[in-house]
């Protein structure tokens, strides 16, 4: 992948935490209609990474550039209405409101009455149980059920990347292979996605290039079959060698 | 059972607006998770400022009683309303990353200035509101006297109640302040601008308790710059009672303290009305401890 096909570029970026480094300058880039998988263990930075780009958090030092522009000089709002959405970490649902409110929610940042509700048949088509359970509250869903919304909560606004932040968590692993069948099509249908997982092998399987972050650096960049064949990545992030 | 009667009616008048009070330090809390302590003191300046425009403007001169009323409201909550976004601005914003004391001690130090701020401008006595702004007339509802005065208080407590409610519920903008008062990172990741949810909120709070401070004015004729202290307490108390952070809870509350005030005053003792009401809120912490109407649904999962 070359300079000028970069959509996202994070450059020697630095995000602090009161005064604990988190992330200690990662430099990252995702082509248009790309799937990037960001892989690590737990606290490696992967989260802090995703709400860097999404502007919940400030950064230190470096830059992320989306499009050329710089992403770190903008307000979290702003960068929603640039294209770029987050399913995070937990899915934070809105629990006490229902699955439709959830998902207009989703569509904040969009005026236009008919394009929102153009979303949301698109999103009830790709998660047929949401439209089942439109009025229901988004508390009172299963965890998956909980991250189909989620999902389905950042695709209202039509992003052009989508950042998912260990969709699998917590999933059986049936439910696991349908999501991420869905995020296939979600990225056929030209959404950028950046995902971020523990679950190495079914995100590497997806992906098509991937990074492996060790507290608060990359620690290697592949293509994701390389990364799959790596002896290291095998031993540490796909339980040994199959 | 005309006693009983008046006592109905005089508690939900008052409830109405303890409703009106309480539905701002439960906005601000649901947002904030903050107790606004200068939120009495808020509706004291309501009650001053409805007087100042009555007397320089003569609103009702010009517009006839009830006119004059309508517009002279919509300006003290317009005003009173631009005042909580300054005191948000001054007092809470820069504290918003700050251990939470810092934010109660910045509340206390605002009522503190309001309050001093609201004596050296108007005195330390009581302030009269002129007695024919709106007729007295008493009307008859099932053979009964009540005032009408009484009736509009309530009629337009329930009116701008309904209206929040409708905001809140039904529309998009009421549904980011829902959502931000939820989880405000997830609100910031749908594109909602929390920053501006917060200023909406020191907005409509402050609106409500001024309109209300008002309403004291026009039904007891009297005003004094503490006043905003016990109409606050009591106000919070109803709060707490619904369920803090809970807007339909807030409404719920007000309207039963004023109940239990009046029927306490009037059925056991003047003299206990307040340790009366404490006391069922109290029983209502005992029995449930999140009020009445808070955490019905569990929302984390
Ligand atoms: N809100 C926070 N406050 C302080 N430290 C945090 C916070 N969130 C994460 N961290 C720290 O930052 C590091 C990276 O965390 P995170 O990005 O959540 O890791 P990952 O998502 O890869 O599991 C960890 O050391 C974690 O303890
Ligand atoms: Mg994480």
């Amino acid at each position: 992948m070359n300079n000028s096909e970069a959509l996202l570029e994070i450059k020697n970026l630095h995000v602090k935490y009161g005064h604990v480094e988190a992330l200690h300058g990662i430099n990252l880039r995702v082509g248009e209609g790309e799937i990037v998988t960001i892989l690590g263990a737990n606290g490696a930075g992967k989260s802090t990474t995703l709400n860097a780009i999404s502007g919940l958090l400030k950064i230190t030092d470096g830059g992320i550039l989306y499009r050329g522009d710089a992403l770190h000089k903008m307000t979290a709002d702003k960068i929603v209405q640039g294209g770029i959405t987050q399913a995070p970490e937990g899915r934070r649902v809105f629990g006490t409101l229902t699955v439709r409110e959830n998902l207009r929610l989703g569509a904040f940042t969009i005026a236009d009455a008919a394009r929102v509700s153009d979303s949301l048949d698109w999103i009830y088509r790709l998660f047929p149980r949401l439209k089942e359970r439109s009025e229901q509250l988004a508390g009172t869903l299963s965890g998956g059920e909980q991250q189909m919304l989620a999902i389905g909560r950042a695709l209202m606004a039509s992003p052009k990347i989508l950042l998912l932040d260990e969709p699998s968590l917590g999933l059986a692993p049936l439910l696991v292979k349908a999501i991420f069948e869905t995020i296939k099509e979600i990225n056929k249908s030209g959404v950028t996605v950046v995902l971020v997982e523990q679950n190495a092998r079914v995100a590497l399987k997806l992906a098509h290039r991937g990074y492996v972050m060790e507290v608060g650096n990359i620690a290697l960049e592949d293509s994701a079959s390389a990364l799959l064949a790596n002896p290291d990545v095998q031993q540490a992030y796909l339980g040994g060698k199959k | 059972m005309e006693f009983f009667f008046q006592q109905l009616t005089n508690g939900l008048a008052v409830g109405g607006i303890y409703a009106l009070i309480a539905l701002g330090y439960t906005m601000v809390y649901g947002v904030l998770k903050l107790i606004n302590f200068a939120h009495g003191d808020l509706f004291t300046m309501g009650a001053y400022l409805g007087l100042t425009v009555l007397a320089s403007l003569g609103l009702h001169q010009h517009l006839g009683a009830f006119g004059g009323v309508v517009v002279l409201a919509l300006m003290i909550m317009g005003l009173v309303g631009v005042v909580g976004i300054l005191l948000d601005r001054a007092a809470y914003k820069p504290l918003r990353e700050s251990p939470r004391l810092s934010a109660v001690v910045s509340a206390l130090g605002a009522s503190i200035f309001f309050q001093n701020a609201l004596m050296l401008v108007y005195g330390a006595r009581y302030q009269y509101y002129p007695k024919d702004i709106l007729p007295k007339t008493v009307i008859n509802i099932l053979g009964m006297p009540v005032p009408l005065m009484r009736i509009l208080i309530l009629a337009v407590s329930i009116l701008m109640m309904a209206g929040l409610q409708f905001f809140i519920q039904k529309t998009k903008t009421g549904t980011a302040i829902r959502a931000a008062a939820i989880d405000q990172a997830a609100a910031r990741l749908m594109g909602i601008n929390v920053d501006r949810v917060i200023m909406l909120v020191f907005f409509i709070g402050p609106a409500l308790g001024g309109a209300a401070g008002l309403m004291v004015g026009l039904y007891y004729g009297q005003i004094n710059f503490t006043m905003g202290w016990v109409y606050g307490l009591k106000a919070f108390t109803a709060a707490i009672m619904g369920g803090i952070g809970n807007i339909p809870g807030a409404m719920l509350g007000g309207i039963l303290l004023g109940l239990i005030e009046a029927f306490g005053a009037a059925y056991i003792s003047l003299a206990w009305k307040d340790a009366i009401a404490f006391l069922v809120l109290i029983v209502i912490l005992i029995v449930r401890p999140t009020g009445l109407l808070g955490e019905r649904v569990a929302s984390k999962v």
